[in-house]
């Protein structure tokens, strides 16, 4: 086979491959000329100066590896390539390369010093690709060298190369185990990198080399969970399984007390729910980091990549609290081999199509099996019907096996099942016969008394049916019960007796029973009979057919010799036998974890990592602690937590990124630049990303000189670029509006809206859809005792101009959620005035009307200017557009941080800069029309304060003066 | 983690290997050889297989089977997931994933596997990222690499690679600016004798094609985002913005990708666009049956449906049909039992009619049961859920890109609508 396969791919590789460029070279047909002939001309061409020869001949030389020829006789001659200057040269050299060093150790080590070169590279990609050959190279000698190679890239600046150093790990770890210890360092150092692209590789070397090792991992827990997200998907796998094992030592067990019955919403984090199980047992509290894996992998089900989404299934399995393990509907998708019960509503995905191949139909089988219950048997017993005519005879046993198992599972229906089995009776098909009988044979021994009439139609069968394991399934039935059907046992023994020598061994085995069992209660009638099948039996061909005959003669017939036990006959043969368990074949793998090859194996993997068990007592989750960095950088890391669980803006910054790199790169002198910065980025020390990350921030700002405000809830590029293009000043500290000042209006009382209560306050942020719309965030309490659910709006009054974004309906998918409480947001175009937007919000039973009224001051948003600026744009709003209000500041409101606290409570404004402490100022602009606000307020002896507020819009500003002259007087 | 791949065609030749580790003999393939005589199907070929030493994981694509080999505990997902990725992979640099064209491109689907995976662990295995390093073949390029001596190998690493956003390259430009984006829905059902459904379920894909200059950043919105159950995302899609407002907000790769997959469960209301009136009996006696299929539209909302085709698997006995169409043609294939009746457009006022006589083997039994059929078909505009985009925005760049969705319903390519009337 191998051989005739070869002289083929010969054949069709030389005619396709060699067609399109080697077609003039007809050495390449290699059927005329001898190996040696056609390697000589390869290696004239790779001595020669022309690169453009060499890559033919390299291209030629990795088809042929392609194609699994031996080109292990070219080693020379290609090595001498590994220095040359074209890139793909090169590259094909490489490939060799790492194909043949092993078998040609000496020379190989020829090309050592090329790499060694390297690795001092100032391109990444050649650099990493240096790694990746030498550390490729199964060369015992060279491990001192792998080892230093892949330390010094291990703290090299490009992340690209470190990838590239965790992935030589596990490498050089296979070739020599000795090096294990000061692998772990590497692997230490590696794990404490902060960037998504090493996390996926890292801890694959690190399950491949120092599984045991969970100590690394404290310190990085809590920094994997947040990276997981972003991490390429392949990373995710190993990185979810890797923290499946490391939860399960370090975590209690959720499940150990309570039950199924205790909920976690693990969306909000007050759990009040675990004060109702607090009066008997100490409370289990889940850990915060417990949590925080199980809420940073579940949107990871959503992934596109069906390992990804099996891995995170497997972990809620092994970790969840039982009640969230409900979430994993996705598990459809994969037809896993687990059920819990817990997939009814799903069950009709299960239902098979007459095109699935027969390993998909006998696993759906066996979970719509697992899935039935007294209420569902019905249609799953209907189904199972249709499946029984399918022509696919392997899985027509298949469903008759498992409406057994149903059969037995569920008492209600096994007459049901029993007389559909029956029925299959008369089936043309043998096979279908056959494996009915088995089946009924299996049911019948739970309750056979009532069944005595089965049992004699299935004695008339034995004329038909012809497949052994049916007809000594129905022998061994009528034997056993015997005492049910006295009439007809007896014939049933005579007719086999006629045909006893034409029998298939195990039906022989069960004729002598059947004999045997007769003749302990009815030996009248069947003394004779017994004898004759013994005596037929004594000379049968089958040794164990003789044994057993000589065995029951002795047994049963009573001679002077015969031993003590033959008085025991009876109670030998007529024991009562217990009935049995049909099981299903899918038994007994849940030791393994989930998902893992050995799991669909059903046998122990070469490294295979055991599951551990839950400790008994958690173990200090202090070690999971990392040393908070200094005050100063606090803004800096909560952007970081947000932008971890989100998948917008951190992306949006990374792009950013690699867009000045890319900028740097790609031209071609300017390769010192981009290192230059790096490097610097390598000085700060690879541990404080956060630190990185202003650095980046700043250098941005510089660049573009622009301000910004660094808003922690930012959420997405949008804000970011307006925020960007508005102005150019200076970022201090005391432009920063603070963001603790949000008011909270009342949109639906909780007695009106009957337990439902609404508050909304316009959260300052920029809605993010539609830049004119003013987002006003909701809070639902719902504090009546039954379910709100399918929160929506309907109906939308509004004013001419005016546009709302309504809010996603709620409580459809999570409607436990609504039972405390439920966030929104929506946004509102007011068109700049004060009108009221009315609207009905729903709920799945009643309709509220609701209004939402914005104040003046939230219908404009912040900008940033400059004294200089501020005052240009003042000079240009003067006159009508100026208005001025003399007032007196309260008590409590004399320094200049209340009233800035004031003002930006009442108007959503950003301070401007300003030289002269008796004067604060504001500037803001108008959300639909962008006209521009600006407010002074200026302090005078003892309370004295002169409010100016200019504005294109004069209702505005008249509103405006108002609103803040309320504010500022009480 | 992955040790080798083999790939063996159809006849069971090995064409290409790729060895990550150290060298396997492809003598292990025997034992798969083994197993795939057995199987009838080649899709009843189990996937995962334990030899004595190493396991063997496949999937079968394109009549060619990806065979892996693998030595030590790795989730068989994975191993899967991953040779679907490189089969998506030759399709999107060759056209096509055939043995015909990987054999024409050895070297570059050599040089491909070598950067996919990395002593068994995959390394590059976005798109996007691959091109830059691999360029994809094409006429023009091997013309002016011949003359220039240029090559095929990019010697910069690709920005891709280091970004947060690994699927987009840097630098992207685009006279015309043109996002498209497909709605492709496909109906799962299946009906029993009378007609009723047993089971209706909708499996959509959004599929795009994007190409825009820079960095844009886009959101999908759709008009009934309540309806989508069950999604899954391209990495792109931040997710965060999908829970709270139900839109879809990425950062596109370059050129075609799927954007999201999604599935309208059973619990909804599924329309199905045909109904079909059928009558196959066979007679006790004299050998032989009579066929009698009508076609007619059911819930089509106004559109036409096209690419209508019946495809039926005989009972063995069924010798010969006898059959005439009032629209269409049949065939009947005799080693296969299949006979296909392609109907193309569903004209409502002349409902398509297949009517004729079926011939037996003489003196064999007749068949226990009724074939089932399975139809296929197209709908052209209309996503069968009724899901429709509303808006699409784009921040982050100024020009103005042309933008266009189109909808198209069809049975699923792997005759998901299974009418199983049985």
């Amino acid at each position: 086979m191998s051989a005739s396969s070869a002289f083929n791919d010969e054949k069709g590789g030389s005619s396709s491959v060699g067609e399109p460029e080697y077609g003039h070279d007809p050495a390449s047909g290699g059927i005329f000329s001898s190996d040696y002939k056609r390697h000589d001309d390869l290696k004239e061409m790779l001595d020669s100066n022309k690169d453009s020869l060499k890559l033919e001949a390299m291209k030629r030389i990795v088809a042929m590896i392609a194609r699994g020829k031996n080109a292990s006789d070219l080693f020379p001659a290609v090595v001498k390539n590994v220095a040359c200057k074209n890139i793909e040269v090169k590259k094909l050299v490489y490939v060799y390369l790492v194909r043949y060093a092993e078998e040609q150790q000496d020379l190989a080590l020829l090309s050592i010093s090329t790499f060694q070169r390297g690795l001092k590279d100032p391109n990444q990609l050649i650099r990493a690709s240096a790694l990746r050959v030498l550390s490729s190279i199964r060369v015992t000698i060279i491990v001192p060298i792998m080892m230093l190679a892949i330390k010094e890239a291990a703290s090299d600046m490009s992340p690209y190369v470190r990838k590239t150093a965790a992935h030589a790990i596990p490498k050089l770890y296979s070739l020599d185990p000795e090096q294990k210890d000061q692998l772990i360092e590497v692997i230490e150092k590696l794990l404490a990198d902060k960037t998504t692209l090493v996390a996926g590789s890292v801890v694959m070397a690190f399950e491949e080399v120092c599984p045991e090792r969970i100590d690394l991992i404290h310190k990085n827990y809590r920094k994997l969970c947040n990276l997981l997200i972003d991490v390429e998907e392949w990373g995710q796998v190993v990185i979810i399984n890797m923290l499946t094992r490391y939860a399960r030592t370090q975590f209690l067990n959720p499940n150990i007390n309570g039950g199924g019955g205790e909920k976690t919403f693990y969306g909000s984090d007050e759990d009040e729910d675990e004060d109702e199980e607090e009066k008997e047992k100490k409370p289990y509290v889940m850990d915060p980091d417990h949590r925080l894996l199980l809420r940073n992998t579940k949107p990871l089900l959503q992934s596109r990549n069906a390992a990804v989404v099996m891995a995170v299934a497997q972990l809620y399995f092994h970790l969840a609290p039982k009640a969230e393990v409900a979430l994993l509907i996705l598990f459809e998708m994969i037809s896993t081999l687990y059920t819990c019960g817990m997939f009814e509503p799903y069950l009709k995905s299960f239902y098979i199509r007459s095109t699935d191949p027969t390993q998909i139909k006998v696993l759906k089988l066996e979970v719509l099996t697992n899935l039935a219950n007294e209420t569902n048997i019905s249609t799953i017993l209907r189904e199972f019907q249709t499946y029984i005519k399918s022509m696919d005879k392997d899985f027509v046993a298949a469903t008759i096996q498992a409406i057994g198992r149903c059969a037995t599972n569920i008492g209600e229906v096994r007459d049901t099942c029993l007389n559909g089995l029956v029925q299959l009776l008369s089936n043309r098909d043998e096979l279908v016969v056959a494996e009915s009988v088995v089946v009924i044979k299996k049911l019948l021994q739970m309750q056979p008394e009532k069944h005595s009439d089965i049992i004699k139609h299935m004695a008339k069968l034995t004329d038909n049916i012809q497949v052994p394991m049916a007809r000594a399934s129905i022998l061994w039935l009528i034997g056993e019960y015997c005492e049910h059907v006295p009439k007809i046992a007896p014939d049933v023994l005579r007719k086999m007796a006629k045909s006893f020598t034409n029998e298939e061994d195990i039906v022989k085995l069960q004729i002598i029973n059947l004999a045997a069992k007769l003749y302990l209660t009815n030996s009248k009638q069947t003394k004779l009979l017994t004898q004759y099948v013994l005596n037929l039996a004594k000379y049968d061909q089958n040794y164990d057919i003789r044994d057993r005959a000589r065995f029951i003669r002795q047994l049963i017939v009573p001679t002077e010799k015969s031993g003590a036990l033959s008085k025991y006959a009876k109670k030998l043969f007529l024991a009562l036998k217990p009935a049995p368990v049909l099981e299903s074949p899918f038994k007994d793998r849940d030791h393994f974890q989930l998902g893992s090859l050995s799991h669909l194996l059903n046998a122990k993997a070469g490294g295979y990592q055991e599951l551990p068990d839950w400790p008994e007592a958690a173990p200090d989750p202090s070690v999971r602690n990392v040393e908070v960095k200094e005050s100063v950088r606090a803004v800096g890391t909560v952007t970081y937590r947000d932008t971890g669980a989100l998948w917008g803006p951190q992306k949006m910054e990374g792009s950013e990124e690699s867009d000045s790199a890319s900028g740097s790169e790609s031209g071609s002198g300017s390769e010192e630049s981009g290192s230059g910065s790096e490097s610097e980025e390598s000085e700060e020390g690879s541990e404080s990303e956060e630190e990185e990350e202003e650095e980046e921030e700043k250098d941005k700002k510089k660049k573009k000189k622009e301000l910004k405000k660094p808003v922690p809830e930012t959420e997405s590029l949008v804000t970011d670029l307006e925020g960007l293009s508005l102005s150019d000043s200076v970022l201090s500290p005391a432009t920063i509006a603070p963001s603790s000042v949000l008011k909270n209006y009342e949109l639906l009382h909780r007695i009106t809206g009957e337990g439902l209560s609404v508050e909304y306050c316009f959260s300052r942020q920029p809605f993010s859809p539609d830049a004119n719309m003013v987002a006003v965030q909701m809070q639902f309490t719902n504090s009546a005792t039954s379910d709100t659910k399918n929160l929506h709006m309907e109906d939308v009054k509004l004013q001419s101009g005016m546009r709302v974004k309504e809010f996603p309906e709620i409580g459809e998918r999570e409607p436990e959620d609504i039972q405390c409480t439920a966030m929104a947001v929506m946004g509102i175009d007011f068109c700049d005035s004060t009108q009221a937007a009315n609207f009905q919000l729903c709920t799945h039973t009643r309709k509220f009307f609701v209004s939402i009224q914005p104040p003046v001051g939230e219908l404009m948003r912040p900008i940033f200017l400059t004294e200089n600026e501020f005052k240009k744009e003042q000079g240009q709003l003067m006159g009508m557009n100026e208005i001025t209000e003399k007032l007196t500041l309260d008590a409590k409101c004399r320094n200049e941080h209340a009233i800035v606290q004031r003002v930006t409570t009442a108007a959503n404004l950003s301070r401007v800069p300003c030289g002269s402490d008796k004067e604060c100022r504001f500037a803001g602009r108008t959300v639909t029309s962008s006209s521009l606000v600006l407010v002074t307020v200026a302090t005078k002896e003892e309370g004295a304060a002169q409010l100016t507020v200019n504005c294109e819009k004069m209702v505005i500003g008249t509103m405006l003066v108002k609103d803040i002259l309320l504010a500022l007087t009480q | 983690m992955i040790h080798s791949l083999f790939l063996i065609n159809h006849s069971g030749d090995i064409f290409l290997e790729k060895h990550w580790k150290s060298v396997i003999s492809r003598s292990v393939c025997d034992y798969f050889f083994e197993v795939k005589e057995k199987a009838v199907d080649p899709e009843n070929v189990p996937p995962v297989l334990q030899t004595p030493h190493h396991y063997l994981i496949s999937i079968y694509r394109g009549k060619l089977f990806f065979l892996s080999v693998v030595q030590t505990e790795v989730p068989p997902l994975f191993v899967i997931e991953f040779l679907h990725r490189v089969a998506d992979t030759f399709q999107d640099y060759f056209g096509e994933c055939s043995e015909g064209v990987i054999k024409d491109n050895l070297v570059t689907v050599y040089e491909l596997l070598e950067e996919m995976l990395d002593n068994g662990f995959p390394l590059a295995t976005e798109s996007n990222v691959l091109k830059e390093m691999i360029r994809p073949p094409n006429i023009l390029r091997s013309v002016v690499n011949t003359l220039t001596g240029g090559s095929n190998v990019g010697d910069t690493l690709p920005t891709g690679q280091l970004s947060n956003v690994p699927w987009r390259r840097a630098g992207v430009k685009y006279t015309n600016n043109e996002a498209y984006f497909d709605v492709v829905e496909e109906i799962d059902a299946i009906l029993d004798k009378s007609g009723t459904t047993v089971f209706a379920e909708i499996q959509g894909v959004v599929e795009a094609c994007v190409r825009l200059t820079g960095m844009p950043d886009l959101t999908l919105s759709f008009m009934n985002p309540r309806l989508l159950d069950d999604m899954s995302f391209h990495p792109c899609v931040r997710f965060k913005r999908w829970e709270s407002e139900r839109v879809l907000s990425f950062i596109p790769p370059d050129g075609n990708f799927t954007l999201m997959t999604y599935h309208v469960s059973s619990q909804n209301l599924v329309a199905i666009p045909v109904y079909v009136k059928q009558n196959i009996n066979f007679f006790e006696t004299g050998s032989c049956g009579r066929l009698d299929i009508t076609i007619g539209p059911k819930q089509n909302m106004g559109k036409t449906v096209e690419g209508l085709m019946v495809t039926i698997h005989m009972p063995k006995v069924v010798l010969s049909a006898n059959l005439t169409a009032t629209q269409g043609n049949y065939t009947y294939d005799l080693t296969t039992k299949v006979l296909v009746w392609d109907i193309g457009k569903l004209n409502p006022q002349k409902l398509p009619n297949l009517r004729g006589s079926l011939s037996m083997q003489a003196g064999a039994p007749k068949p226990e049961e009724n074939p089932s059929l399975n139809i296929d078909l197209k709908i052209q505009q209309l996503a069968i859920s009724g899901l429709k985009v509303s808006r699409l925005d784009m921040y982050g760049e100024k020009y103005k890109p042309f933008k266009g969705v189109k909808y198209l319903t069809k049975a699923g390519k792997f005759q998901r609508l299974s009418l199983s009337f049985l």
